[in-house]
């Protein structure tokens, strides 16, 4: 079993799109929508079936007992995140709640309790590739990076317990804790760009993060008709980075109709986008061989 | 004139909101501050040629335990609600990076053993862009490589001291903490979209982010010609204002791609931003 990432540094470059249509064409596959702040891959897949959706708990909130409180302000004094306040009592606000404990730890009343909090939601779901793990995390939630291992251990389990031959990961944007978590331990990264100077940029940063990790990684331009002096400075970065150019599609609104159609790019046979997807996906099982 | 912070987010990646942001700054009338907050992957200094002030590197605790006096105890461990601390052999071992700085483990330990020391996570720079009509003062923070701690940088950012009246904070994409350090208190907060199924889908946990924080919000739709109705029908439904539409241009997306400010090469998308500007204005004096 493979697993394979598809990430981008800057968003919007394709990456969902893309794990469709490798989803599409690969022999037998599961999927993990690690792209947890927005998950789209479900809106993408057509003929879905819920099977599973499980609560996601990481840290905890704090309760806190205005019987037992008299007003120190010990909680206040110690909260780092700014999540509490006192004035005629002491002013909770959750959205900047971390979860950390320490109000409750230092309370001299023992007036505030831990309750464990549920900070998003792992949705399983039966698509006409194969199954999709989802995370979600909740609105203005933290730890995306612990969300992101669970459906990615959830994944890898269906896997090889079907003897599943890829594990596709839809990642975030960016390159902070849920692409870390997103990248650690698969076999290969794809990488998808776009020619554009912040296009560039972005990707010298995730080919790095890969690099760092020790990840082998291959890069798609997308859109890349759209400049082709900034695709050919992108090749030149990710050959200094140690990183081969797969494939580069030209700028397609196919892209936009797959979304609204439930296809995967793929699946409109008579583009150069689909024979070009083709190619790379071929090329791309030839890498993992 | 009053302190005002307009706060540019979205859902979904890739919408616009740099190139909005910049485009925004270069077509008001008085001096502004940028904040660029998406310091995964910062991108407002390429569109400029900024002349840097100075670089602040920016740090966060982490805990530092004295091993040989420790007896094994495992409090530290135990009120360690990010599993940064684990025992090896009734030694403690801390990751750091999985470290959240909240200081639970100093007050835990029985003996007193932990003290803080500081260690980097990125910096932000301080940089100028002088415009034939106002300046732009350009704050940008870079998260570096291989860390997780973005909103712990953004909060530093949200802390400075500016002497510009007017803010505008480049968020980055999503609805986790660290867009909500980007936006969280802003006067006005501006959601850039699309009109794809994706776009919609996001920009509805924007909004619920948005209705989270109680900020007053507006929307731009960009590419607003490549999609139809739903987005439409849901923000009229949601009775959110939207700001202004722009149709896909493919010689915008060639004068972007470049790195080029789309109102400086593309003058008669000038009075485009002007209006824009003129009615996110009027929304945050209601």
């Amino acid at each position: 079993m493979k697993e394979i990432a598809v990430v981008s540094g800057k968003g919007g470059t394709g990456k969902t799109s893309f794990v469709a249509a490798f989803a599409n064409l690969s022999s037998s596959c599961v999927i993990a929508d690690c792209d947890v702040d927005a998950a789209n891959l479900h809106l993408m897949l057509d003929s879905m079936s819920v099977e599973k959706k499980q609560p996601f708990y990481s840290g905890y909130l704090p309760q806190f007992d205005k019987n037992l409180c008299d007003n120190c302000g010990m909680c206040v004094r110690k909260c780092r995140f700014g999540a509490l306040a006192l004035d005629e009592a002491v002013n909770f606000t959750p959205i900047l709640c971390e979860g950390c404990g320490v109000c409750s730890d230092v309370c001299p009343q023992t007036a505030i309790v831990l309750k464990e909090k549920r900070v998003g939601e792992i949705i399983s779901y039966q698509t006409r590739f194969g199954p999709l793990i989802q995370g979600k995390l909740d609105i203005a939630q933290s730890t995306s990076g612990k969300l992101v291992t669970s459906v990615r251990r959830e994944a890898r389990d269906l896997a090889d317990a079907a003897n599943i031959d890829y594990l596709f990961i839809d990642g975030s944007p960016g390159i902070g804790c849920p692409v870390i978590s997103s990248l650690t331990g698969v076999d290969l990264a794809i990488v998808i760009t776009e020619p554009t100077v912040s296009g560039e940029h972005d990707l010298e940063r995730i080919l790095k993060l890969c690099n760092k990790l020790a990840i082998p990684a291959l890069v798609i331009v997308n859109k890349y008709d759209l400049n082709l002096d900034q695709t050919r400075k992108i090749k030149e970065t990710s050959e200094r980075l140690e990183a081969k150019v797969v494939g580069k599609i030209k700028y397609d609104r196919s892209f936009y109709d797959a979304m609204s159609e439930r296809k995967t790019i793929a699946e409109y046979f008579n583009t150069t986008t689909a024979l070009e997807v083709k190619k790379i996906w071929q090329e791309i099982e030839n890498v993992l061989t | 004139m009053s302190k005002r912070t307009i706060a540019i987010a979205s859902g979904k990646g890739g919408t616009g909101k740099t190139t909005f942001a910049i485009n925004l700054a270069y077509s008001v009338n008085e001096s502004v501050a940028l904040l660029d907050c998406d310091v995964e992957a910062p991108n407002t200094h390429l569109f400029f040629q900024p002349v840097i002030n100075d670089s602040t590197v920016v740090n966060v605790l982490y805990p530092e335990i004295e091993t040989e006096k420790c007896i094994g105890c495992g409090k530290c461990k135990e009120h360690c609600r990010f599993g940064a601390i684990i025992l090896l052999k009734e030694q403690p071992l801390v990751s750091k990076e999985l470290c959240h700085s909240c200081g639970a483990c100093v007050l835990a330990c029985p003996l007193d053993l932990i003290v803080e020391r500081q260690r980097p996570i990125g910096f932000i720079t301080n940089a100028h862009v002088n415009l034939p009509l106002n300046s732009i003062h350009l704050i940008q923070g870079m998260l570096n490589i291989g860390e997780a701690r973005s909103s712990a940088l953004i909060d530093e950012i949200r802390k400075m001291e500016i002497q510009e009246k007017l803010h505008i904070i480049d968020a980055p994409p999503g609805t986790s903490c660290a867009t909500i350090a980007a936006v969280n208190r802003a006067d006005y907060l501006v959601l850039v979209t699309e009109p794809t199924p994706f776009g919609l889908n996001d920009l509805k946990l924007a909004v619920e982010m948005a209705e989270k924080l109680d900020l007053k919000t507006g929307v731009i739709i960009n590419k607003a010609d490549i999609g139809e109705a739903p987005i439409k029908n849901y923000l009229k439904e949601k009775q959110i204002k939207v700001l202004g539409e722009i149709n896909f241009d493919p010689l915008l997306a060639k004068t972007y791609s470049e790195g080029r400010v789309i109102v400086k090469e593309l003058p008669q998308y000038k009075p485009i931003f002007e209006e824009i500007f003129a009615r996110i204005d009027e929304e945050m004096s209601r």
